[in-house]
C-alpha cells in the first residue's frame, strides 16, 4: 500500500521537497533479489491462471472425458510437501547458522524434488498404459500440458539449488548462503502451492 | 563577488542505496558481446530490432506494391501476400515496437534516469537480449522453411493457422509460435531487471513521484507485459500442441477437402480471448512508454514543468489497469451475448478519459511554454494530432454497432496504424534525436533530420487519411486483389496506387534517417554535456556517453523532481534534480549582486 500512498505525493510543493530529500532509495523494506523473485513468481501465478481458466473454459465442451488420478499422483504429492518441508528445514538452519544442518536440508529437498519428477513421468507412463493416451482427449492434454509447465518450473528452481548446493560444497558457511537457500525454500514452497492447486483442479474434475 | 564554485555539501548522510557490485568487462567479447552493461544492452536490443525492423518494412512495401498495382508484380501470389502481412504485423508490434521501447529504450534510460549504476541482475539483463535475438532468428528461420512463415494473420487465429489450405501451415507455424514463447521468456528476464531496478535501485532522494514520466510510462508498460505476455505464452504452447501433437485445445471438429480431421471439440474463440488478453495491453505495452517518453520531450523543449504530473501518472496507472478489461472489444465480430458487448463498448469508451486528459495536459504543457520546435520536439507535438486523430477512430470501432460493419475493411487497417504505428514510432524518433547525442556524443545532422520529420509526418498523413475513406467504401483488408466488386468504384484503385507510392517515399525518409545515424556517430558534430538543458539524470554524467557505472565515483543524490524549468528566481531557465538547493540559491544571490 505504500506505493499507492507515494503516488499521492505532490514533489513540487516545497514541503514535500523537504520529505522526498531525507528518503532512502527502494521502495520495499526487502533485497533487490527476493523482489526479483516475487515479481517472477507473479508472472508464474498469470500463467497457470491464465491455464486453469483456459482449462474449465475447454471442460464445458461436449467431448470432455475426466481423466482418473493414478494413486501415484497422492503419493507424489507428499513428495512434493517433504521436499518443501525439507527446505524450510535447511532455512531454519540457515538463520541458526549451521552449515551441516543447511546441507542436508537442501540435499533432501533437492532429492525429494527429483523424486517428484520421477513420479510425474511414472503417472504419464501408467495412464499411457491404461491406454488414456489419447491427443484428442482434452483432459488429459491438458494434464500433460500442466505437469509440464510445472515440471519446467522444478527444473528452474533445481538449477538455483544445484549453484546452491556447490557453493555449500565449496566451503560456503550457512551465512553466507542464507539468501540463496530462503529464496530456493520460498520457491519450493510456490511450486508446491501451485501444485496443490492443479491437483485439486484435477481431482474435483 | 560571491564565489559559485560548486562545492562538496555534506547535506545528507551516506546513501542508503548500497553501491552494487559492477561487473567488469575483461574481454572484448564480454564489453561488446556478451556485455553486462545495460547500455550496450541497450544498443543490441535497438540494432536487432531495428534491423527486423527494417524487413518488417520491405514486407509493407511489397503488399503495397499487390495493391497498389496489382497487374505489375506476378511474383507476389496470393500466399506470399497473406505470408507478409502476417509477417509484417508481428514483426512490427513485437519484435520491433515492444523490443525498442521496452528492450531499448528501457535498459538505457532506467538505469541511468533513477540513479543506478546499473540493472538490478546484469546477468538475467544480458540473457534476456540473447534469448531476444534468438526468437528473432527463429522468426527469420521461417522464411526458409519448406511452405514459408506462416500466413495467418497476426492474430494467428485456430482452426485456419494450422489447417493445411493457410500458408505456413506446417513449420511456419510453430516457429512463429515457437519463436514468440522464446521472446515472451526473454522479455521476462528483462521486464524483471526494469521492475525491479524502479522499485529498488533508485538513488537517495529519487521518491517515486520524482521520476520523469518516462520512467513511469516504461515501468507500467513492463508491469503490464509481465501479466499479459503470459496469455500468449499459454496460447502458444497449446497451439503448438495443437499443431505438432494434435490435441484439441482451439481445433473444432472439421472437415478440410471433404476429409473429417482428428480433431474435435477445440475451441477457437477460447483463443481469441487469450491472444487478445495479450493484445489489447500489448498496445498500452507499446503507447505507455510512448506517452511517457512524449511527456518528457515536451517538458524540455518547451522549457516548461510538465502540466498535471500527478494526474499524468495515474493516467498511466489508470490507462494500464483498464487495458486488461477492454480486449474482448477486438472480437465483436466473433459473436457474443449483447450485455458482454455492451461491457466492453463501455470500458472502451472510458478508457479514452484518462487518455484525453494526457492529451489535455500535454497541450497544456505547451501552452506559454518557450517552445524550441527542435526535431524531437516536432517529433512530439506529430505524436500528439496523430495519436488524437487515431484515438478518435478508436472510438468509432470501439461501438458494436459501428465495428461489425467496418471491421473486415482498410478502415481498420488505417486506424490501428495511426494510433499504434505512426503513433509510437513518431515517438521513438523524437527519442532517438533526443538522447542520440547522450548514447554517442555527437548530434545528428539537422537538416537531414528535418527532411525526415516532415517526409515521415506528411507521408503518414497521405497514406492512412485516405485509408480511412477505402474502408468507409467497402474496400476490404488482407485481400491479395480487389478485383471487380460491385459497390467498390474504380477510383479505389488510383486510391491505392497513390497510397502506394506515399508509402515508398515515406520508405525512402527511413533510408535518409538510418544514414544520418550511421554518418552522425563517427562525423556529427560533438555534442554538448547536456544539449537540450535538461533536468533528469542521464545528462548529468561526469562523461559523454557515460561510462561504465553510469555516474562517477558517488551515485548522483536528487532533490527535486525532473521538470523544473523557468523557475522562479533561479538564474538559469532549468535546474538539474541533482543540484543542491543551496547551490542554487548561492548561484542567484550572486546574480542578484
Amino acid at each position: 500500500m505504500e506505493f499507492f500512498q507515494e503516488i499521492r505525493n505532490k514533489p513540487w510543493l516545497e514541503s514535500q521537497v523537504e520529505i522526498d530529500n531525507a528518503r532512502e532509495g527502494g521502495s520495499y523494506a526487502l533485497p533487490a533479489v527476493k523482489v526479483g523473485l516475487r515479481v517472477f513468481l507473479g508472472v508464474v501465478v498469470v500463467v497457470f491462471s491464465l491455464s486453469v481458466v483456459a482449462y474449465s473454459d475447454r471442460m464445458t465442451i461436449a467431448d470432455w472425458r475426466p481423466v482418473p488420478e493414478p494413486l501415484i499422483m497422492w503419493l507424489n504429492l507428499l513428495i512434493l510437501i517433504a521436499s518443501s518441508v525439507a527446505m524450510q528445514w535447511a532455512v531454519i538452519n540457515a538463520r541458526r547458522d549451521r552449515t551441516p544442518g543447511v546441507e542436508v536440508g537442501m540435499l533432501v529437498g533437492g532429492a525429494f524434488a527429483l523424486a517428484f519428477l520421477a513420479g510425474q513421468l511414472l503417472v504419464v507412463r501408467q495412464l499411457d498404459a491404461l491406454g488414456y493416451f489419447a491427443p484428442t482427449n482434452p483432459a488429459l492434454a491438458f494434464l500433460y500440458m500442466l505437469t509440464a509447465l510445472h515440471a519446467v518450473h522444478i527444473l528452474g528452481g533445481l538449477v538455483a539449488w544445484g549453484r546452491t548446493v556447490l557453493r555449500i560444497w565449496g566451503g560456503k558457511e550457512a551465512h553466507e548462503v542464507r539468501m540463496s537457500v530462503e529464496l530456493c525454500a520460498f520457491y519450493w514452497h510456490f511450486l508446491l502451492a501451485i501444485w496443490l492447486v492443479l491437483f485439486l483442479w484435477f481431482v474435483i474434475t | 563577488m560571491v564565489d559559485v564554485t560548486p562545492e562538496k555539501i555534506e547535506h545528507v548522510g551516506p546513501a542508503e542505496v548500497p553501491e552494487v557490485d559492477l561487473y567488469h568487462a575483461h574481454s572484448w567479447w564480454t564489453k561488446y558481446v556478451f556485455c553486462q552493461d545495460a547500455k550496450v544492452i541497450a544498443i543490441q536490443y535497438g540494432c536487432t530490432a531495428v534491423a527486423i525492423g527494417l524487413v518488417g518494412l520491405v514486407l509493407s512495401w511489397i503488399m503495397r506494391l499487390q495493391l497498389g498495382f496489382p497487374e505489375f508484380f506476378s511474383f507476389i501470389s496470393p500466399e506470399l501476400y497473406l505470408q507478409f502481412v502476417t509477417m509484417h504485423g508481428m514483426i512490427m508490434v513485437i519484435y520491433l515496437l515492444t523490443a525498442l521501447f521496452l528492450g531499448s529504450f528501457g535498459n538505457y534510460l532506467i538505469p541511468l534516469m533513477v540513479g543506478a549504476r546499473d540493472m538490478v541482475f546484469p546477468y538475467v539483463n544480458m540473457l534476456s537480449f540473447w534469448v531476444y535475438l534468438i526468437a528473432v532468428l527463429v522468426l527469420c528461420a521461417s522464411f526458409f522453411v519448406p511452405g514459408g512463415p506462416t500466413g495467418a494473420g497476426w492474430t494467428l487465429y485456430p482452426p485456419q493457422a494450422i489447417l493445411s489450405g493457410t500458408p505456413g501451415s506446417g513449420a511456419g507455424i510453430v516457429l512463429m509460435l515457437v519463436s514468440l514463447a522464446l521472446f515472451i521468456v526473454g522479455f521476462t528476464m528483462g521486464g524483471l531487471n526494469y521492475v525491479v531496478t524502479i522499485l529498488q535501485a533508485r538513488t537517495r532522494g529519487m521518491t517515486l513521484m520524482r521520476m520523469p514520466l518516462t520512467i513511469w510510462g516504461i515501468f507500467t508498460a513492463t508491469v503490464l507485459a509481465l501479466l499479459a505476455f503470459p496469455a500468449l505464452f499459454v496460447s502458444a504452447i497449446m497451439m503448438t500442441l495443437d499443431s505438432v501433437l494434435g490435441t484439441s485445445f482451439f481445433m473444432p471438429a472439421i472437415v478440410e477437402f471433404g476429409e473429417q480431421l482428428a480433431y474435435g471439440g477445440g475451441s477457437p474463440v477460447l483463443f481469441q480471448h487469450l491472444f487478445w488478453f495479450f493484445g489489447h495491453p500489448e498496445v498500452y505495452i507499446v503507447a505507455l512508454p510512448a506517452f511517457g517518453i512524449v511527456s518528457d520531450l515536451l517538458s524540455i523543449h518547451a522549457r516548461r514543468h510538465i502540466f498535471g504530473y500527478r494526474m499524468m501518472v495515474w493516467a498511466i496507472v489508470g490507462i494500464g489497469a483498464l487495458s486488461f478489461v477492454v480486449w474482448a472489444h477486438h472480437m465483436y465480430v466473433s459473436g457474443m451475448n449483447p450485455y458482454f458487448g455492451f461491457f466492453f463498448a463501455t470500458t472502451t469508451l472510458i478508457i479514452a478519459v484518462p487518455t484525453a486528459l494526457k492529451v489535455y495536459n500535454w497541450t497544456l504543457t505547451l501552452w506559454r511554454g518557450d517552445i524550441h520546435l527542435t526535431i524531437p520536439m516536432l517529433f512530439a507535438i506529430a505524436f500528439i494530432i496523430t495519436f488524437v486523430n487515431g484515438g478518435i477512430t478508436g472510438l468509432f470501432l470501439g461501438n458494436v454497432v459501428v465495428d461489425v460493419p467496418l471491421s473486415d475493411t482498410m478502415f481498420v487497417v488505417a486506424h490501428f496504424h495511426m494510433v499504434m504505428g505512426v503513433a509510437p514510432i513518431l515517438v521513438v524518433f523524437g527519442a532517438i534525436y533526443h538522447w542520440f547525442p547522450l548514447m554517442s556524443g555527437r548530434m545528428l545532422n539537422n537538416a537531414m533530420g528535418q527532411f525526415h520529420f516532415w517526409v515521415t509526418f506528411v507521408g503518414a498523413y497521405l497514406i492512412y487519411f485516405p485509408m480511412h475513406y477505402l474502408g468507409f467504401i467497402g474496400v476490404p483488408r488482407r485481400y491479395w486483389e480487389i478485383g471487380e466488386t460491385s459497390f467498390i468504384p474504380d477510383s479505389a484503385d488510383s486510391l491505392n496506387a497513390f497510397i502506394t507510392v506515399a508509402a515508398l517515399i515515406v520508405g525512402f525518409a527511413q533510408v535518409v534517417f538510418i544514414y544520418n545515424i550511421i554518418v552522425s556517430v563517427f562525423r556529427g558534430e560533438k555534442a554538448e554535456r547536456n544539449p537540450w538543458k535538461a533536468t533528469s539524470l542521464e545528462w548529468q554524467t561526469e562523461t559523454v556517453p557515460p561510462g561504465h557505472g553510469n555516474f562517477g565515483e558517488e551515485a548522483p543524490v536528487v532533490y527535486r523532481w525532473a521538470y523544473s524549468f523557468s523557475v522562479p528566481g533561479t538564474v538559469d531557465d532549468y535546474v538539474p534534480q541533482n543540484v543542491h538547493p543551496d547551490y542554487v540559491k548561492k548561484i542567484a544571490a550572486a546574480e542578484g549582486d
